[in-house]
């Protein structure tokens, strides 16, 4: 996905990017409203992460231009209270949503996957790959005529396995991205999932295969 | 948080007492200055009368063959009959022998040049007379002549009290008037202080706006320093509010951007022993951050609970949001959030502080619970008092812990490695307290069930 990230403060800004693109998310940078509506008007954007606070201005007066402007990009404010008053001044002004600083990213990345579903984005987002396809916004897989909607943790690892496919992935850093820190799983764990999704797959052309002391990777048979 | 003022005094009652005791003293001289008019006016006319007659008798004197003969003229007392019922009385002496009348009338004092008035007791009654000299020529002999004409007092008197009578009433009519007046002046001069004091006292909890609308001049010094008192109030107000999100947002955010270089090289790291550390690591971050939010989060509810601010606050849309909220989150680990609400439940409180106490008690179960599992929450009405319940099954309290797990820094013996501060119980609880109602914990069937009471609004 392609972000734009508006947001003054470089040390929290560079951990977001650095960790976005780590997801192999597309991330633009701007340090304040001036270079955020450059950004905006000059590229589209699946998402944009809008900070309230900014040297030159306030992140809220850039809602309001974002929306009279009509464009459509959805945006997720960062703000550093919770406060209700916060929260619906924000939503009032078009905000889709708004995450709490400092936040997690598998919160974050959760937040604009149901933002985007919201707004019914998604015709592009569809994947195809052998027979199968797959909605990751909406969640389904077709194979065949059959359609199957994804439990969560069963759709981000179909997610992360399509995303290079022929990529062997290690137990370990399955169980990194599907679960929380303080979760205190065992790397086993993850067989429950890959179990689920084989036998989704099961009538397409499409498999997942066990590296013996590897891990998993999805190829088309 | 509002305590009724010291009453000294009132305005109004002060005003109306001055402006009726002021207007009861001017009715009072106003009808003294009237009866005392009337009397000297009335007293005026019978003197002038009575000394008309004198006169006149005085004009018919003459002395003939050497004696004085007096021919009392008719029309000089039928003067004085005319006016009144009252009686007259007369004397006229010669050189101080008595010519003709009544002996016995009061002795008249020095009459002098222009004539004398004397009131003197006579014939068990009150009596005014009139005398007045003329000297005559008898034979060559001076001999002086003095007249008296005197007349009771009755119908005078009848006047007076006739006068007096008018006078009272007019005075008490003024009186009546004057007060009446001052009571409706009192209330209309005090109305801007009336509407200003509703105006303020009907205003809502949050609405912190200076008072505007024109206010007599007056009262202008009062609008403003009350306005500026309102500033002051709103900038501390939103100092202590913003000085425990500004220190929140202080401490987060450096373990914010190292918790995630570390999760950024944990990807990178593949030796297990590394990995453990680092994973260590990041829990340990979550931890502070957590615990410094919490720390925060209860600095705020003890600050919002000492300003305890209440509102109308619908439970099941409060609940609602959250869950829309929440849901996100819980969605990352399959864990489904159901609502279920029944009646209408309203209740008076600070939403801010209701909103964080449940977010507290969801974020538990959220967190306790198992992949694949349920929270249910439920909103309704049981005997007067409004609840939201939170149901989870996640195995429930550690029996025995149950009655301190709302104390802080208490957690249960099951928390493991789930990443926790031992808060978010209490400040559920302090916030339920404040508002008057009651935080309950049980076990109910594979999990626990914490349910929100409200008083009764």
């Amino acid at each position: 996905m392609r972000f734009l990230l508006v947001e003054d403060s470089m040390t929290l800004a560079s951990a977001v990017l650095d960790r976005l693109r780590l997801d192999g998310h597309v991330v633009d940078h701007a340090p304040d409203v001036e270079q955020a509506r450059a950004y905006a008007s000059a590229a589209d954007y699946d998402l944009i992460l809008l900070d309230i606070m900014l040297p030159d201005g306030d992140g809220r007066d850039f809602l309001k231009s974002h929306r009279l402007a009509r464009n459509e990009t959805p945006v997720i404010v960062l703000t550093a209270r919770s406060a209700v008053s916060d929260r619906v001044s924000v939503l009032d002004l078009g905000a889709d949503d708004y995450i709490t600083k400092p936040f997690d990213f598998s919160e974050l990345e959760a937040r604009c996957r149901a933002v985007l579903r919201r707004r019914g984005g998604g015709a592009s987002t569809v994947q195809r790959f052998g027979d199968i396809t797959f909605d990751p916004l909406a969640g389904t897989l077709c194979v065949d005529d059959r359609r199957v909607s994804l439990r969560n943790k069963e759709l981000r690892l179909l997610e992360i396995f399509l995303s290079a496919p022929d990529r062997i992935f290690s137990k370990p850093k399955l169980v990194d991205r599907l679960f929380s820190y303080d979760e205190d799983v065992s790397d086993n764990a993850i067989e429950v999932y890959v179990g689920r999704l084989r036998k989704h797959l099961a009538g397409s052309d499409v498999e997942i295969v066990t590296v013996r002391g590897m891990g998993y990777r999805i190829s088309r048979a | 948080m509002s305590r009724a003022a010291q009453v000294s005094g009132s305005i109004r009652r002060r005003l109306i007492g001055q402006l009726v005791l002021g207007s009861a003293v001017l009715a009072a001289v106003l009808v003294l200055l009237v009866i005392n008019l009337a009397r000297n006016v009335a007293q005026d006319t019978q003197d002038s009368i009575l000394m008309a007659s004198v006169t006149s008798i005085l004009d018919t004197m003459t002395v003939r063959d050497g004696e004085i003969s007096v021919d009392l003229p008719y029309a000089a007392l039928s003067m004085l009959g005319n006016v009144s019922e009252d009686r007259v009385f007369y004397r006229i002496l010669a050189d101080g022998q008595l010519l003709t009348g009544y002996d016995d009338l009061p002795d008249p004092g020095a009459p002098g040049r222009e004539g004398g008035y004397v009131t003197a007791p006579y014939a068990e009654t009150e009596i005014r007379m009139a005398t007045a000299e003329r000297r005559l020529s008898v034979g060559g002999t001076p001999i002086m002549v003095t007249v008296s004409v005197a007349q009771t007092r009755q119908g005078l008197m009848q006047t007076l009290a006739q006068v007096s009578r008018v006078g009272g009433a007019v005075g008490v009519g003024f009186f009546v008037l004057a007060a009446l007046l001052a009571v409706l002046t009192t209330q209309s001069g005090l109305r801007p202080l009336r509407d200003l004091a509703g105006a303020v006292s009907r205003r809502g909890p949050k609405d912190l706006r200076p008072v505007k609308g024109p206010v007599p001049q007056e009262m202008a010094p009062l609008v403003t320093s009350l306005n500026s008192f309102i500033d002051r109030l709103r900038y501390s107000l939103s100092r202590s509010e913003d000085f425990i999100a500004e220190a929140a947002h202080r401490v987060r955010t450096p373990l914010f951007t190292v918790r995630t270089q570390a999760e950024i090289a944990l990807r990178r790291v593949e030796r297990p022993e590394n990995r453990a550390a680092i994973k260590e690591m990041i829990r340990a971050l979550d931890e502070s951050s957590r615990a410094a939010g919490q720390l925060l989060d209860h600095a705020m509810v003890t600050f919002r609970t000492d300003h305890l601010e209440k509102e109308k606050v619908r439970l099941d849309e409060l609940a609602e949001e959250l869950v829309d909220r929440l849901r996100p989150v819980a969605d990352l680990r399959d864990i489904g959030l159901s609502t279920q609400s029944a009646g209408n439940p309203v209740v008076q409180g600070d939403a801010v502080l209701i909103e964080n106490a449940l977010r507290n008690v969801l974020d538990n179960a959220i967190k306790y619970s198992a992949t694949d599992s349920d929270v249910a929450m439920r909103i309704g009405q049981q005997g007067g008092q409004s609840f939201i319940e939170v149901r989870d099954h996640a195995g429930g309290f550690p029996e025995g812990a149950l009655h301190r797990m709302t104390e802080r820094f208490a957690r249960g013996d099951n928390a493991g490695g789930t990443v926790g501060s031992g808060l978010g119980l209490t400040i559920a609880r302090e916030v339920l307290e404040a508002h008057g109602g009651r935080l309950t914990l049980e076990n109910k069937g594979d999990g626990a069930c914490v349910t929100l009471w409200f008083p009764a609004s």
